[in-house]
């Protein structure tokens, strides 16, 4: 494991990438933001990314709401979300490494719905424009899509999030083949787009977060899923993803780059990009 | 037009009350779809078995009506593409602002509670 990117997926983001708009008064300070974890990232190239993100009811519906699922396919879909494909490559799978993933979690008491038909939206194509905007006729890595429920209430709580992360990192740390893989989590930060508290945005938890996600993500953990739409908004209890990517990073990361911005479209944006130091071998030798 | 509540939450029970029309707002991620929407809105509603609740809430556009009707602003915000409506005009809805002043809002960094 390379790295670890945290990133909004807000759909807007991509959006203006795909119509160049990223020069713009309103986008340039996001973008700006983004550039130096960009350059480090391209730098350092992944083979697979593991991207933690949610569907927004464009591949999973109300007929079956999966806590946690994992993406088993050779190749994802785009999904049109209403307003036509998103004009990207389609995203290839890493089914091999899908499959020990759900496995060694499974071996581990989390029960994974698995997806060997899914078509992916704005939460894990934005992501990989946040890290490569420009691909050209393909995406620099696979993906293993990782799925969360976040929509439907009582989303899995964040401290099982976090389990989850630590497993996942244990999962791709015993893949037997040399593989460099980088973990997504996605969402955030804060932000509502529903009721009268439509537009809020919560600086002061949004910095909060920002720090202890290094620090102290069992303070993270430890909030309730309450907490989280009180503090956040409704659907500001996307960050428990980014729990998802920091427990699999484990201990030993460097901060390379983090950027917050207000507003994109109805909400707070931010980018968080951690270096794996070093995965600790079962004998307790670090790797480098 | 209903008072909006503070926060709308999809809970189970709201996803059982919801189903019919969350699940048409879902159809409408398919081309095809859309245009039959368009063609004839009632019919679309009836086939999908809005209840008249439902289906005057869609007709209407009254986005706070779906919401108390158990609909998910993930799905409603599709209906709300096909109508070239933005979130910022959804956001303008339920806060009882124009579009400008719910997008002045965001751009002086957002509404703050508590």
């Amino acid at each position: 494991m390379i790295w670890g990117l945290a990133t909004s997926h807000v759909p807007a983001i991509g959006a203006a990438i795909d119509h160049d708009k990223t020069e713009d008064s309103y986008w340039k300070p996001l973008f700006d933001g983004y550039a130096p974890a960009r350059r480090w990232m391209a730098e350092h190239r992944p083979d697979v990314a593991v991207i933690v993100y949610n569907d927004h009811a464009n591949a999973v519906g109300m007929d079956l709401v999966p806590a946690f699922g994992i993406g088993t396919a050779e190749s994802y879909e785009v999904a049109d979300e209403g307003w036509g494909p998103r004009p990207v490559p389609p995203v290839i799978g890493a089914p091999e490494l899908s499959e020990h993933l759900v496995r060694e979690l499974l071996d581990e008491s989390f029960d994974i719905a698995t997806f060997n038909r899914l078509k992916v939206d704005h939460g894990l194509t934005v992501p990989l424009s946040v890290y490569c905007p420009d691909p050209g006729d393909a995406w620099p890595c696979a993906v293993v899509p990782v799925l969360v429920n976040v929509l439907q209430y009582p989303q899995p709580t964040a401290a099982r999030c976090y389990a989850l992360g630590q497993a996942l990192g244990r999962a791709i740390r015993s893949y037997p083949r040399d593989l460099k893989v980088a973990v997504f989590g996605t969402g955030g930060m804060s932000h509502q787009l529903a009721g009268a508290r439509a537009g809020l945005i919560n600086e002061h938890f949004d910095r909060m977060f920002l720090e202890e996600i290094e620090h102290d993500p069992e303070s993270l953990a430890a909030l309730t899923r309450e907490d989280y739409i009180e503090q956040a908004g409704t659907e500001g209890i996307e960050l428990i993803m980014w729990l998802v990517m920091r427990g699999a990073l484990g201990d030993n990361i460097a901060r390379v780059h983090d950027t917050y911005h207000v507003p994109v479209s109805n909400t707070a944006a931010a980018l968080a990009l951690f270096e794996n130091l070093g995965d600790e071998a079962d004998d307790g030798r670090v790797a480098a | 037009m209903s008072k909006v509540r503070d926060n709308y939450v999809l809970d189970v029970s709201a996803g059982r009350r919801g189903y019919a029309l969350n699940r048409m707002c879902g159809s409408l991620t398919d081309p095809e779809n859309r245009r039959r929407f368009r063609a004839d809105e009632a019919a679309y509603c009836d086939a999908y078995g809005l209840s008249p609740e439902q289906k005057r809430a869609i007709l209407e556009r009254d986005w706070t009506a779906m919401l108390d009707l158990g609909a998910s602003i993930f799905y409603t915000v599709k209906l709300a593409m096909v109508d070239q409506k933005s979130v910022q005009d959804l956001g303008a809805v339920f806060t009882g602002m124009t579009t400008e002043e719910f997008t002045a809002a965001m751009l002086a960094g957002g509404r703050r509670f508590g």
